[in-house]
């Protein structure tokens, strides 16, 4: 049941993509949600569906996988979609009990709903494609200039993979917990909403107690390990551009004009 | 209390590119009153077999039949299947969360709905069993107790439920020999006095020559031997191909035997090997 959750998840394949360095993929990712905000009508939308299919084509990652990485988001989609499509004063089209639905409520609705669903599959890509080390390598190197005026870069970097490195650790031991709690006749499933809480207690209090052991292992081996922060340290493996990369920026560069282009002259 | 497996199979992350076949096409019964060893190397897929035994884990093909009631049926109710087949999982002592010794080893007990009066005569049982003193230990917090003591109070978490087939899943991992001893000798007792079935996985061939009257060897999520001990010892080689092996002793016998000196091949204990060697050197001094 845990092991279904698959937000920020890497899947692993050689492809194009994944070859990618990771600070130009962070780079791109963020490219890519400024153009989605410039976008401010349907057709304009065709630049960035083509660069979204071109990209998952590339990528190898199955479609199938992108939008399971919507399901978590369902709700969300749900409320702002019913938000739009009641609450956008204009020519009313039909009406339902006290509540107006208008031709430009459907436009927003429609619109809004697209514009998060191309967000998410766009930026996800970024996690399926690049492993969490590399992600955060990338991003301690993209905030590195900030260090200057006392941004921590190191820190925030080492903070995210130690959390990214503990979430399937943290999710096998939730459910070793629970199977053995179950063993011992736990019920988490049935009840109502106090009793199921009160059943969480066997849960998290062991959950808890190994969270703060492992973290005071972790601690403890970094420092036998010398471990004092990011002054000084070198790495195993150097992030480099390729030749790759300066494809990816042209691929990247023809999108944002199609985009300019589709706005100014269409 | 027996179990009969048909066929199982269990596919982890199914149509993923995780996906991993923990185990194939898996058959065995075991009947009412055995002890059973389970053995095999890392990753063999031992844990995985267990959990299905009470449920934990729904097959993704085949049936596991518990004292003729098939537990894959979707209308069974787990809980009287868990009530019946109590588990220890790797580490027990990780799963204490109460704030008293008492109420821990009471949790498993007062899931099945049982009185006061009940819940208490099982703690005192199970505490006896292994072997913590219960006016001492029962206002303790779990958390202020030693490794082992730990580890016994979760054992008793789970024989306070008082189940007719009891899984241990390594219960000795980590412990000193005494301890380990300690615990061991508990189980035996427990298996010989109320005839319970006992299904103990363990790496420790020495503790499964000792106790245990039947071995399953697994690898690869298949079964690679199943039979008596005595039969499944013979088997040296394949063993030690699968990242097992033999009690230590049994290598001194069959050492032994290449030099021609016949050794009772029932004899597979440490004791009992010592016995037959000193009847083969009262045989030569005749």
């Amino acid at each position: 049941m845990i092991r279904d959750i698959t937000i920020g998840q890497y899947y692993p394949s050689n492809s194009f993509i994944h070859q990618l360095d990771s600070r130009f993929k962070i780079m791109a990712s963020f490219l890519f949600i400024i153009s989605l905000f410039l976008v401010n009508d349907f057709y304009q939308y065709i630049p960035v569906v083509l660069f979204i299919v071109l990209t998952v084509k590339i990528s190898k990652v199955p479609f199938k996988y992108i939008l399971k990485g919507l399901k978590p988001i369902l709700l969300i989609l749900i409320f702002a979609f019913g938000i739009n499509i009641f609450l956008t004063p204009g020519e009313i089209v039909f009406s339902i009990w006290i509540l107006d639905i208008t031709r430009e409520g459907l436009y927003q609705a429609f619109f809004m709903m697209l514009r998060l669903i191309f967000l998410i599959t766009g930026t996800s890509l970024l996690t399926l494609t690049t492993s969490p080390i590399m992600l955060t390598d990338g991003l301690e190197r993209l905030l590195n200039p900030f260090k200057k005026i006392g941004l921590p870069a190191h820190e925030l970097a080492m903070m995210m993979t130690i959390a990214l490195r503990f979430i399937p650790t943290l999710l096998q031991e939730t459910d070793k917990i629970m199977k053995a709690q179950m063993a011992r006749g736990a019920d988490f499933e049935s009840g109502n909403i106090i009793k199921r809480a009160k059943s969480l207690i066997p849960l998290l209090v062991p959950l808890f107690i190994s969270a703060f052991r492992r973290a005071d292992e972790l601690a403890m081996a970094m420092e036998a390990r010398c471990y004092r922060g990011g002054e000084n340290r070198t790495r195993l493996k150097v992030l480099a551009y390729t030749k790759k990369d300066i494809i990816g920026a042209i691929f990247v560069f023809l999108y944002i004009s199609m985009i300019i282009i589709v706005k100014v002259y269409l | 209390m027996s179990i009969i497996i048909e066929n199982l199979s269990y596919i982890y992350d199914l149509g993923t590119p995780f996906e991993t076949t923990a185990l194939d096409n898996i058959s065995i019964n075991i009947d009412q009153g055995e002890f059973i060893g389970l053995i095999g190397h890392t990753g063999s897929g031992k844990s995985t077999l267990i959990q299905h035994m009470n449920g934990l884990i729904k097959p993704t093909e085949g049936k596991i039949i518990v004292n003729g009631v098939d537990i894959t049926d979707k209308k069974i109710k787990l809980s009287e299947i868990r009530k019946k087949v109590g588990l220890v999982f790797q580490y027990p002592e990780y799963q204490l969360f109460e704030e008293t010794v008492y109420k821990d080893i009471a949790f498993g007990p007062s899931n099945l709905n049982l009185s006061d009066s009940e819940i208490d005569k099982r703690v005192r049982y199970a505490m006896d069993i292994v072997n913590i003193d219960f006016n001492e230990y029962k206002d303790k917090s779990p958390f202020e107790l030693s490794g082992g003591q730990k580890r016994r109070v979760a054992i008793a978490g789970v024989l306070a439920m008082e189940p007719e087939v009891l899984i241990l899943d390594e219960p000795t991992a980590g412990l000193d020999p005494r301890g380990r001893d300690e615990i061991l000798n508990q189980i035996k007792r427990l298996h010989s006095e109320k005839k319970i079935t006992v299904i103990l996985v363990s790496h420790s061939m020495e503790d499964i020559a000792r106790l245990v009257d039947r071995i399953i060897v697994m690898h690869q999520g298949k079964i690679e031997i199943v039979g008596p001990k005595e039969l499944v010892f013979r088997h040296a080689q394949r063993l030690e191909e699968i990242g097992l092996g033999l009690p230590q002793i049994l290598y001194l016998v069959n050492a032994l035997r290449e030099k021609n000196i016949e050794i009772d091949s029932n004899a597979i204990s440490f004791e009992a090997v010592k016995a037959e060697l000193i009847r083969l050197v009262g045989v030569r001094n005749d």
